[in-house]
């Protein structure tokens, strides 16, 4: 096998591994594509990568120049692929966090030298958005790539990880991705809808509404850009909301097969399950589903190994999204 | 038909509905339902529907946790024993 010249350039080419024997009806077969394979363990080092490249050919960043500073919103991953894309290249990086993600976020955040930011964990994710926003307008001189609406996001799964898949598994019929920035369900869904009109194209959230208890209203609730800009709503044919005891069930069956994953694995698992479990009498079916990290950043959960009502209790309060 | 169903409600909407995490409905569709807790909770109203009656943009409505909007929207149906929940929009990533 040839060398690499710098970590960066493992990012991508993720494998698809069958798991079919987890299937609840024996006419769907599944596959699960291990985004915890890239660099930095998740499916967002691609975003993070694409979105700096394109600041860089866009003259927003300047490799080598000394004193460059970015900011981001994230819940984790994408915090953390920028954080390792930016220590390679140079950059300082400031990620704004919520309070309440797991503790191994915070710490894969430091490994790389990014500096975190903390906005309120009753907030979610929305809170860390209107922080680094407001944050950002202050400061002109700092590069805010915002995940929720580069376009590089969605592009780079429609140029990268949408035809990965197509290769691997050219009979896929239904596509399911956990619903974050919609990045991933955009640039795959329309990739895939493309090659086939029929492939059907499944998101799955969690139920984090519930636990966010910051908002004043409604009217604080947030809808990425992209979603809307790239038609979200026409391109989806499911949204399904997957509680965290269920997320915690379809962790341990993953297991079962070898596949170490996250918490929104399980959650993107437990929906490729009812699309299975729905499918027409006669039909079959190959369900391609993102498994958007590994197990890691998810051990202090006990998700594994702990009373399955303690863990799913405790993610309740946790954002894993 | 109308049926009972129970509706469970986000944090953001408990105060509203006198600190009830879930109100049991009389509805035969999903915009019965919506219409029914605007009647009962005055203080939803804006916030679940438009002026012109349409769903709010940043209320994610599920029948058994199936997103309404990519099933048939306001005239989904909800049978006996249906659970809806409500949620707000909110990011992930």
């Amino acid at each position: 096998m040839a060398s690499h010249r710098s970590i960066l350039d493992l990012v991508g080419n993720t494998p698809l591994v069958e798991v079919s024997e987890l299937s609840p009806n024996p006419a769907a077969r599944l596959f699960v594509k291990l985004e915890g394979q890239n660099p930095s363990g998740s499916v967002k080092d691609r975003v993070a990568l694409a979105m700096v490249e394109d600041a860089e050919k866009a003259g927003l960043l300047r490799p080598g120049e000394p004193g460059q500073v970015l900011i981001e919103p994230s819940s984790g991953n994408t915090g953390i692929g920028l954080a390792l894309v930016c220590r390679v290249k140079g950059y300082h990086l400031k990620v704004v966090l919520p309070s309440n993600v797991s503790p191994e976020r915070r710490q894969l955040l430091e490994v790389w030298g990014a500096e975190i930011i903390e906005s309120p964990g009753g907030e979610g994710s929305n809170g860390a958005v209107r922080m680094a926003r407001d944050i950002a307008a202050g400061h002109a001189e700092w590069v805010f790539l915002y995940q929720y609406a580069n376009p590089a996001n969605p592009r780079v799964h429609y140029e990268q990880t949408g035809p990965e898949i197509w290769r691997d598994c050219p009979e896929v019929t239904h596509f399911v991705a956990g619903l974050g920035t919609s990045g991933t369900l955009l640039g795959i869904g329309r990739y895939l809808k493309e090659r086939n009109p029929s492939v059907q194209i499944w998101a799955v959230e969690p139920p984090a509404g519930e636990i966010v208890d910051g908002l004043r209203s409604l009217d604080d609730g947030f809808i990425p850009p992209i979603f809307d800009e790239l038609g979200g709503a026409a391109l989806l044919d499911r949204k399904t909301v997957v509680r965290p005891r269920e997320s915690v069930e379809w962790v341990r069956r993953l297991a079962d097969s070898g596949v170490f994953a996250g918490l929104s694995s399980g959650a993107a698992m437990a929906g490729a399950a009812r699309c299975a479990a729905q499918l027409p009498p006669g039909a079959q079916a190959a369900i391609v589903v993102v498994c958007a990290d590994a197990g890691w950043k998810y051990l202090s959960s006990g998700a594994w190994t702990g009373d399955i009502d303690e863990v799913a209790e405790r993610a309740r309060s946790t954002i894993y999204f | 038909m109308a049926v009972a169903v129970d509706v469970r409600l986000p944090t953001v909407l408990r105060s509203q509905a006198g600190g009830q995490s879930i109100v049991t409905v009389k509805a035969s569709t999903i915009g019965d339902v919506l219409r029914e807790l605007v009647s009962e909770f005055p203080g939803m109203s804006g916030q679940l529907l438009n002026d012109d009656g349409s769903l709010h943009r940043f209320v994610n409505v599920y029948v058994n946790d199936d997103d309404v909007r990519y099933l048939e929207s306001l005239e989904t149906p909800v049978r006996e024993g249906d659970e809806v929940s409500l949620l707000p929009a909110v990011a992930g990533g």
